[in-house]
């Protein structure tokens, strides 16, 4: 049962590596956050399944923290885009 | 009854796992940003819904059964945020340039 | 081949993947996104290799950082053509890649050539464990064996943002860093601002409080603590405070003066600097915690907030 557990967070891990490709190709900035977007999601699938396969339940800790900071990259990203100014003047020094 | 679980849960968590290669197909394949975004949003939530699902009846007691659920419903509220910022900022940017 | 090592050749090839896609990647941006990818890998390999409070530490810092260097590089995208018309030689970028390798070449050389079984002081430390009333030895450690190496680096956290802090303008000094908060325009910003901070603040305090026993600690929880009130503050829910307001301060130093504190008193109940008395190693180092928490997370919470700006109100 552990090694079903373990194979399918391999297979899931693998599916939202390839997902980088967006990262380097994307032409709009979302795209990129798009992919470590998905990887956020992806890696809480695969620490939980590895929590219950190895049987250890502080990992499913690292799961809940990784949820809970799973949307700031694109809360920043939205943000950081939100407040820039359309006239594109330079920070003050 | 249990074997019956086991095999209910094997399928589920096989079900997700396919649902997260679903995503990423989406990801890579659909044409624009917004698209893409509704791929990624929808795929992984029913994705990783449906590896807790399979998962809880391999918990060990009720606390970690919760957790398991704790972790789908902020993933869930994470990844729905995230997919309406992240539409919203590619709006933002093709309006611009 | 078995699945455990399936997954973790998937971790490798991840972590070699997004470090190659935030190296060779065109834009600022783009690397950023792949350093981002790049913790979140390390932070699953911590996770295989045993390591959960380092993950959890990872986990947490991950946030901060992303908001750090996403802010940065959407706010520098203007002036990016410039600075990629600096871009060095390539004979350059040749020699740096070769140093580059010849390092990690080293390092992998000495990791290969240990000893089986490796050296380690572990068995030391679980003879020892018991003692510090503790059940987890990460942080007995952090807390009671080299517990100066920790107080130290709290002295160095804010050290650090003195440092950011005298990036300000003359006129902005003791001011409040950043514009004056606007409420958002985004209803899902808003709504993650509302419902994110208090579980957030709660699992933070867990975090803290679960560090005796099980994988946890006062660092990923005050991180978390200070993640929840960046997202707050990107909301425009909240206005970051004065630099120069006394009760900043005193959240500040609080943490690191309790270290003093107790260190200093070890001299007279114990038989040194940072001793406990037998017995008292708990109760102290939650002591310790308490205060040391809450000026970690206001340090790391003013550092992603940035210099002052604003002049003070006075």
């Amino acid at each position: 049962m552990a090694e079903g557990l373990l194979a399918a967070a391999a297979f899931v891990l693998a599916t939202v590596a390839v997902g980088l490709v967006r990262l380097l190709r994307g032409p709009t900035d979302a795209d990129r956050v798009m992919a470590a977007q998905l990887l956020g999601t992806g890696g809480t699938a695969v620490l939980l399944l590895v929590a219950v396969a190895s049987a250890a339940p502080a990992v499913l800790d690292v799961a809940l923290v990784l949820a809970l900071v799973a949307a700031f990259a694109s809360a920043a990203f939205a943000s950081a885009v939100g407040s820039e100014d359309p006239a594109g003047a330079p920070d003050a020094e | 009854m249990s074997a019956l679980l086991d095999g209910l849960g094997a399928a589920a968590i096989a079900a997700g796992a396919l649902f997260f290669l679903a995503g990423t197909v989406g990801l890579l394949r659909f044409p624009d940003p917004l698209s893409r975004v509704h791929a990624l949003a929808k795929a992984d939530a029913v994705g990783l819904g449906l590896i807790v699902l399979g998962l809880l009846p391999h918990a060990a007691d009720v606390a970690t059964g919760a957790k398991l659920v704790a972790v789908w419903a902020l993933v869930q509220l994470a990844g729905t945020a995230a997919s309406q910022l992240l539409a919203s900022a590619a709006r933002r940017g093709a309006a611009s340039g | 081949m078995s699945a455990g090592l399936a997954l973790d050749a998937g971790i490798v090839a991840l972590l070699l993947c997004a470090a190659g896609a935030a190296v060779a990647a065109r834009s600022a941006f783009a690397g950023v996104v792949g350093f981002l990818a790049y913790g979140l890998a390390l932070a699953l390999a911590w996770v295989r290799l045993a390591a959960v409070d380092v993950a959890l530490t990872e986990a947490a810092v991950s946030a901060l950082t992303g908001v750090l260097l996403l802010g940065a590089a959407v706010r520098l995208r203007a002036s990016e053509a410039a600075v990629a018309a600096e871009r060095p030689s390539r004979g350059l970028r040749l020699a740096a890649a070769l140093l580059c390798s010849a390092v990690a070449a080293g390092l992998a050389a000495v990791v290969l050539a240990f000893a089986d079984p490796a050296p380690s002081l572990a068995p030391d430390a679980a003879r020892r464990l018991p003692a510090t009333g503790l059940d987890n030895p990460v942080t007995a450690a952090l807390l009671s064996w080299r517990a100066v190496d920790t107080l130290l680096e709290k002295v160095v956290l804010l050290a650090g943002l003195l440092a950011v802090w005298s990036l300000a303008h003359d006129r902005a000094w003791g001011g409040r860093p950043g514009p004056p908060p606007r409420a958002t325009r985004d209803g899902a910003l808003a709504l993650l601002a509302r419902l994110l901070p208090p579980i957030g603040i709660v699992t933070g305090v867990y975090l803290v409080w679960t560090a005796a026993d099980h994988p946890g600690g006062a660092f990923p929880g005050s991180t978390l603590l200070a993640a929840m009130w960046v997202l707050a503050r990107m909301a425009g829910a909240v206005d970051a405070p004065a630099v120069g307001d006394p009760r900043l301060r005193a959240a500040l130093v609080a943490g690191p003066l309790a270290f003093f504190a107790v260190g200093f008193a070890g001299y007279a109940w114990a038989d040194g600097f940072l001793a406990y008395p037998a017995g008292w190693a708990k109760p102290l180092i939650v002591a310790i915690e308490i205060p040391m928490t809450i000026s970690v997370a206001a340090a790391l919470a003013l550092l992603v907030a940035g210099p002052p700006v604003r002049a003070p109100s006075r």
